[in-house]
């Protein structure tokens, strides 16, 4: 009996062996790609708001990310303010992000910054939608890599209508647009 | 000649400048006052430290051998669910994880471009490695999902050899419809219903908090429902463990067959002693086993048929057949309102005929698929009845090695002398 079960278990050790020795060969002679992230392009994106709801980290690991190279520096911002704002200030009444997160500053006249308190922002592209209705598109949805924890199924690509998620490289980890190439490019 | 290159032409002269450069409603402004704006705020990816998971988790593993095989001891196998709670758990908010890492190693052979991560070979390899010298010892202490269960069993009690039985079944379709769904692009299903995951990470939807508060709560009576009657890393493990060199014994020494451990194991591990004399009569038995021998063939047939008929079913597990039955929908004016998805997808290039094609011949793939699923499952119910018509003796108690999750559990029961450690 003992006899027996001892040769069984040499078997499946050696089969077992063989068969993780034609697996590392399998992976070996197969190219491994760079280690990637979850990432999204915003020239995909629909601002649906799933971005803020689907994450399996709450808040989510995506924030409005500011492309400054490309903003308009406008004082009249679709995404700052309401659609048909009574006046063009930080007025909350005013104010198009529900929390708050995007801030405004005087630059010189005409001209007006806007920065984004990341710790605010929760990623619900409200103002996105509304910098690509009324606007050059600089603000963006991005997955922040120092919060994402890098799941095996992005929840949100899982979740998202446009198929805006895709997996890039560690070395360009953003997909941001860009003056000259208007879109996908790597930041 | 001609006419093509200016047909090119014309479509280049079209096409060409709306593709090349930037289209910006607002000029970028010159600013006087020496204006600079501000770099955009891009933190790289967070490093992983792999070295130290690893050796953790080999550390773990040894440590939880050397109690239940050696020290025999349940306080130290308890000691070290906590600290795979705390660290695998919350602190690594469980992941990487052993139980998801099959995934992982099945993209290559799937996807070719896709490598694997040192980090995530180990993560499925050790404890499989440590199953075949020491048993199931991951389970016991070290895998997380495991480890937050046994802490809710408080209550444990046996369940009845039938319902384990049948029960026991779930965790090969669940392992099958992981490998369907790898193979078919439907994404990493062990990882999306991961019921304790969201505790750890304090953040999941509603649906998989219910789903694992149910598990936990039943978990205080069930002991351990996801491990037994879910997991698929499990039956690897299974498979595995029942060719260990070494393993958890019941007792220390010569076993009195007090029948004392009887009761003591929650998850039906325990192979009670056979008296000498067969239970039917020997000829019955033979010809039963020869029977369902030669109708295992047509079992896994008609598994595999079955399989093969519930394809339209499975196949919604892919988006683009979910998205497809959606759009088609709509146009016959079932639903009121479109969809997100439909609206994003009527936005994008692809044509809603396209659309249909790619879903039919996806369905067409799942028909093959899920064939190969119902066979497979054909193939474990034959295996589990010939197991329960062939009668193995055994004198003593001892723990079904493939069942047995080292727990340690049973080891106070046992009244023979140089026990555990502890007593």
């Amino acid at each position: 009996m003992k006899k027996e079960s001892r040769i069984c278990r040499r078997d499946f050790i050696r089969v077992a062996a063989a068969a993780a020795a034609g697996g590392a060969a399998w992976i070996a002679a197969h190219p491994r790609s760079d280690a990637t992230v979850w990432q999204l392009d915003p020239v995909k994106c629909v601002q649906c708001g799933r971005c803020s709801t689907n994450c399996v980290l709450n808040p989510s690991a995506v924030k409005c990310v500011h492309s400054f190279e490309i903003c308009g520096y406008c004082d009249l911002c679709g995404a700052y303010l309401q659609p048909g704002a009574k006046a063009r200030d930080s007025g909350a009444e005013n104010e198009l992000c529900p929390v708050g997160a995007l801030k405004r500053r005087f630059v010189e006249d005409p001209f007006y910054e806007y920065t984004i308190d990341e710790d605010l922002c929760v990623g619900c592209g409200k103002c996105v939608k509304g910098c690509n209705t009324f606007g050059n598109g600089s603000l963006q949805l991005q997955v922040k890599h120092d919060i994402c924890v890098s799941c095996n199924e992005c929840s949100i690509a899982r979740n998202c209508p446009s198929k805006a998620y895709e997996r890039v490289p560690v070395s360009a980890a953003y997909l941001l647009k860009t003056r000259d190439g208007g879109g996908k490019g790597q930041t | 000649m001609k006419l093509p290159s200016l047909v090119v032409a014309i479509i280049l002269s079209v096409v060409w400048p709306h593709e090349a450069t930037a289209q910006f409603r607002f000029p970028m402004p010159e600013f006087e006052s020496g204006y600079q704006h501000p770099q955009t705020n891009v933190p790289s990816a967070k490093k992983i430290p792999v070295a130290v998971d690893i050796s953790v988790l080999a550390v773990a593993l040894a440590l939880t051998a050397w109690s239940v095989l050696k020290h025999r001891s349940r306080h130290e196998v308890l000691m070290i669910t906590i600290f795979s709670i705390a660290y695998f758990g919350f602190y690594r908010k469980g992941c990487v994880c052993s139980v998801g890492s099959l995934q992982n190693v099945l993209v290559p052979f799937i996807d070719r471009s896709i490598g694997v991560p040192l980090v995530v070979l180990a993560f499925f390899f050790l404890p499989l490695l440590f199953a075949l010298y020491f048993g199931r010892v991951f389970c016991a202490a070290v895998c997380p999902l495991g480890a937050v269960q046994e802490a809710a069993a408080v209550f444990p009690v046996q369940l009845s050899r039938p319902v384990e039985t049948v029960l026991g079944l779930l965790p090969y379709a669940y392992l099958g419809l992981t490998v369907l769904s790898m193979a078919m692009g439907c994404g990493y299903i062990i990882c999306r219903y991961d019921p304790f995951v969201g505790f750890f990470r304090r953040g999941a939807s509603f649906n998989m908090f219910i789903f694992g508060g149910i598990m936990l709560l039943c978990g205080v009576f069930i002991a351990r429902p996801y491990c037994r009657f879910l997991c698929p890393y499990g039956v690897l493990l299974r498979w595995v463990s029942r060719f260990s060199k070494w393993h958890a014994s019941v007792t220390p020494a010569e076993c009195i067959q007090c029948r004392l451990c009887e009761s003591s194991c929650p998850y039906g591990a325990i192979i009670v002693p056979v008296p000498n004399e067969p239970p039917v009569d020997r000829r019955t038995g033979t010809k039963r086993l020869a029977l369902l021998l030669l109708a295992a063939p047509a079992i896994i047939a008609f598994a595999a048929w079955t399989g093969a008929m519930s394809h339209q079913f499975i196949a919604r597990l892919h988006p683009t057949v979910l998205l497809a039955e959606r759009v088609a929908a709509e146009e016959q004016g079932r639903f009121a309102e479109r969809s997100v998805e439909s609206d994003a997808f009527r936005a994008g290039k692809q044509s809603t005929a396209e659309l249909y094609a790619e879903a039919s011949d996806l369905r067409i793939r799942f028909k093959y698929a899920s064939a190969w699923f119902g066979a497979f499952m054909g193939l474990v119910i034959c295996a589990k009845l010939i197991r329960l018509s062939v009668i193995r003796r055994s004198e003593d108690y001892v723990p079904d090695r493939g069942a047995c999750l080292s727990c340690a559990r049973c080891f106070a029961y046992c009244p023979v002398e140089g026990n555990n450690a502890d007593a």
